[in-house]
């Protein structure tokens, strides 16, 4: 380990650790995820079925 | 111990990664991709896909069409359920209800059907047995797929998604005919 | 001001009010898992031709209990004992809003009772997946609503938890692992929460004549973002449950953070959309979204599993041979605590999991796949494989390590609990391939007679399909009575069970030593981060645990063989297109 470990730390931790790091941030992309591939497009798919001829 | 306090680094992200996980992430990232390809593969070449054609429709509308197919092509009855024989590449229409599939269908080997169907109240599911093929039939949505019988023999349409106290008594027939 | 006890056993600090809210949710838990065990002995002892056991409507009443307090009270309540466990124990921290917590308690125990007494009443025998348009009495709907409600608040607690030991700096560092694979429960548990709030309440409105129609695809979509997605969050509690179970019997420490994280983001992202599993043959959906939300967008939560299921043995291996176990391939493996039921329960529910649940659900869960597989057997085979085994025997367990660290008792009849796995899994294992095998041949699920007794037209299944299901109802006994001695275990160990005061070096009963640590602090020091190790052990050029890469293979080897099998025997089908 160097030196600059001692030093401020916040801008040197890279930033995927900080994405993992932030609770915050992943429940919104793990609500979001799911909500726009999942739950949107299914419903937009079952509302979009034409009316039988 | 370390699993459950944290990492010894601060930073912990730049930690070199091991040879053997490097390794097997990559097989089972290859192995991931090959199984995501085979279902585009397969509607491709494969035989077997749904066509994922449908409709909206009600169950009186859908009741409808199925009355006009039994009364243009009917052939017989089994224990007072007609036995409806289509001609060669129709549109063929089977309903399910509590607690019956029907009509009885007759097709040909070889030919290939566009089979409609729906349900008329609750949630149902067509299991063709022994072939085991299994679709989820939902009320007020008209199924429709390419069916190609290439056995012949006596089928037995089983319910296989629980539909109240008769769901055991629920069971069609479609029979195949060499042509 | 909050106050703590030390285990001297194990070292963990446990705040005063989220004790008692682990032990409230855990025990709530073992009740549900009582229910559930009975009325799976009554559905086991019907499947099974040969004893048919109950007519028809209690059949259907008692799957339905069994379905819910099983798969949603069971596991959720234990969750919830996890979650607080993983936030405020393991970052020494106060938990967050008590009484919010206590008051998401009583909603979940009012919604476990209000539901269980829709379904005793025998109006309500809809099966846990209640599709619409059959309909349920309303305080059926309205007990799943207050139980979710309680749990979201739950949710809530535990992210405020680590909100607060953040603030307050309890810990050094980034959160434990397991902590991070507890928040991946909890943002699951949200999402799930969130659909089941969407299609659950018009359903309930529905059910009292407020809403005049409810689409019947629609709630298919929807409720399994709720239905499938409930069982996701127990897969990210069980691989956190099994991080910290190497924790503690191994000093196992992940062999990267950064490759566990990152998998367990995998399943932030993904993990959640295998609710399409059950839809791939519902009418009208295009392949393409069938496509990917099936595979999980390309897969890549399956990834993630893959590389837990490296990463687990993996780190424990790496522990062992640490401590001289470096004889051959696999003496590590052989001189594990095989005694200990935390250690074999664990390992079972790994194995069990990964070879046949994850095996099973990948290829059940290929588009053109399931068409041969819907709603026949070889599903409740499946998530019996990952649920009932994975899930459950982790968190049993977890309850043998949590009975003396956190009840501070001694274990009631050990030698039971020592026997426990083993006849559980076996048990279950047995009941699960043999039932694979009948859904092979297309038995039904959630059938009362395979025999059609009564029905106008008749049909016969193979003598072959009468046999798996006899020899599953045989092994569905042995799983029911796994689950009994659990619950002698548990239930004995916290009535008369020897009251712990010192440390009472415990876990030498089972060959694997816990550190002992002072008692009675009243104030806990911060959470330091791990020790760094003393020899480096990335680099070395070789392969640091070639036993769990040799298994790793052998369940790629399962996987692939296995997955073109059944595209073999989907091609034997009629053509459809």
């Amino acid at each position: 380990m160097s030196q600059e470990d001692d030093l401020p730390r916040p801008e040197r931790i890279p930033f995927f650790q900080r994405v993992l790091e932030n609770p915050f941030l992943l429940l919104f992309i793990g609500i979001v995820m799911p909500t726009v591939f999942y739950v949107l497009w299914g419903v937009m798919e079952v509302a979009t079925i034409p009316v039988a001829p | 111990m370390s699993s459950f306090l944290p990492p010894s680094e601060r930073v912990w992200w730049n930690t070199p990664i091991g040879k053997q996980e490097i390794v097997w992430i990559g097989v089972a990232l290859v192995w991931c991709l090959i199984m995501f390809l085979m279902m585009p593969y397969w509607h491709i070449y494969g035989k077997q896909n749904l066509s994922n054609e449908a409709y909206q429709t009600t169950p009186a509308r859908f009741q409808a069409k199925v009355d006009e197919m039994v009364t243009q092509h009917k052939v017989g009855d089994i224990s007072g359920i007609p036995v409806v024989k289509p001609p060669a590449g129709s549109d063929v229409y089977m309903l399910g209800r509590l607690w019956q599939w029907y009509p009885i269908i007759e097709l040909e080997k070889g030919q290939s059907y566009r089979l409609h169907l729906s349900s008329m109240d609750w949630n149902h599911g067509f299991s063709l047995q022994p072939v085991n093929i299994n679709l989820q039939i939902v009320p007020g949505y008209e199924m429709v797929l390419t069916v190609t019988p290439d056995q012949a023999g006596e089928f037995t349409v089983v319910c296989n998604e629980f539909c109240g106290i008769g769901h055991h008594l629920m069971l069609g027939k479609i029979f195949v005919k060499e042509n | 001001m909050a106050q703590f006890r030390v285990c001297p056993d194990s070292g963990f600090y446990f705040d005063k009010s989220a004790e008692s809210l682990m032990k409230a949710n855990a025990v709530a838990g073992a009740v549900s898992l009582l229910i559930a065990g009975i009325l799976g002995l009554g559905v086991i002892l019907t499947r099974w031709q040969g004893v048919h056991l109950l007519p028809a409507d209690t059949f259907y009443q008692v799957l339905t209990g069994h379905g819910i307090n099983a798969l949603i009270f069971w596991i959720i309540f234990f969750e919830m004992a996890i979650l607080y466990f993983a936030s405020s124990t393991l970052l020494r921290t106060r938990i967050a809003a008590p009484r919010w917590a206590w008051a998401g308690f009583a909603l979940m125990i009012i919604g476990m009772v209000m539901n269980n007494i829709a379904v005793l009443q025998g109006n309500s025998s809809v099966m846990m997946t209640s599709y619409a348009p059959m309909q349920a009495a309303p305080h059926f709907y309205l007990g799943l609503i207050l139980f979710a409600v309680g749990a979201l608040i739950g949710c809530f607690v535990f992210l405020g938890t680590l909100v607060i030991a953040r603030d307050d700096r309890t810990y050094e560092g980034s959160i434990p692992l397991v902590t991070f694979g507890a928040l991946t429960a909890c943002i699951i548990a949200i999402f799930t929460i969130a659909c089941g709030a969407i299609i659950l309440v018009p359903t309930f409105l529905w059910s009292i004549g407020y809403i005049g129609h409810i689409d019947a695809a629609m709630y298919r979509v929807i409720w399994w973002g709720l239905g499938h997605s409930s069982q996701q969050i127990n897969v990210a509690a069980h691989v956190s449950v099994w991080y910290l179970i190497i924790g503690v019997l191994f000093n196992a420490r992940p062999m990267s953070e950064k490759v566990s994280r990152s998998a367990f983001l995998l399943y932030i992202l993904f993990l959640q959309l295998a609710s399409a599993h059950h839809i791939l043959v519902d009418p009208g959906i295009s392949s393409e979204w069938k496509v990917f939300n099936t595979s999980y967008a390309m897969y890549l939560a399956v990834l993630a599993s893959m590389i837990h299921g490296l990463t687990i043995p993996g780190s424990m291996e790496v522990a062992q041979r640490a401590k001289g176990y470096t004889k051959g391939m696999f003496e590590w493996l052989r001189k594990a605590p095989w005694d200990n039921p935390v250690f074999s329960g664990f390992f079972f529910a790994l194995i069990i999991f990964g070879f046949i649940g994850g095996i099973t659900g990948v290829v059940m869960g290929t588009e053109q796949i399931n068409i041969i597989i819907h709603n026949t057997i070889y599903v409740p085979a499946h998530f019996h494989a990952t649920v009932a085994v994975g899930t459950t025997l982790t968190f049993m367990a977890l309850t043998y390590l949590l009975i003396p660290v956190l009840f501070r008792r001694a274990l009631f009849l050990p030698w039971m609990a020592k026997w426990q796995p083993y006849v559980f899994s076996a048990g279950m294992t047995l009941m699960i391939l043999f039932q694979l095998g009948a859904g092979t041949l297309g038995v039904s699920r959630r059938h009362w007679d395979m025999d059609f007794t009564g029905a106008m037209l008749s049909f016969e299944y193979p003598g072959t399909a009468y046999t798996l299901m006899a020899v599953a109802g045989v092994g569905g006994v042995l799983g029911v009575l796994g689950g009994a001695m659990y619950l002698i275990v548990t239930v004995g160990s916290l009535l008369f069970g020897k009251k712990l005061d010192e440390s009472a070096g415990l876990f030498q009963g089972f060959g694997v030593p816990l550190a002992p640590s002072s008692y009675n602090v009243s104030q806990p020091e911060r959470l330091p981060m791990a020790p760094k190790l003393a020899v480096e052990e990335h680099g070395s050029g070789g392969f640091e645990a070639p036993g769990t890469f040799a298994l790793a293979m052998a369940l790629l080897v399962c996987f692939v063989v296995y997955y073109f099998i059944n595209w073999d025997y989907l091609a034997s089908v009629w053509p459809l297109s």
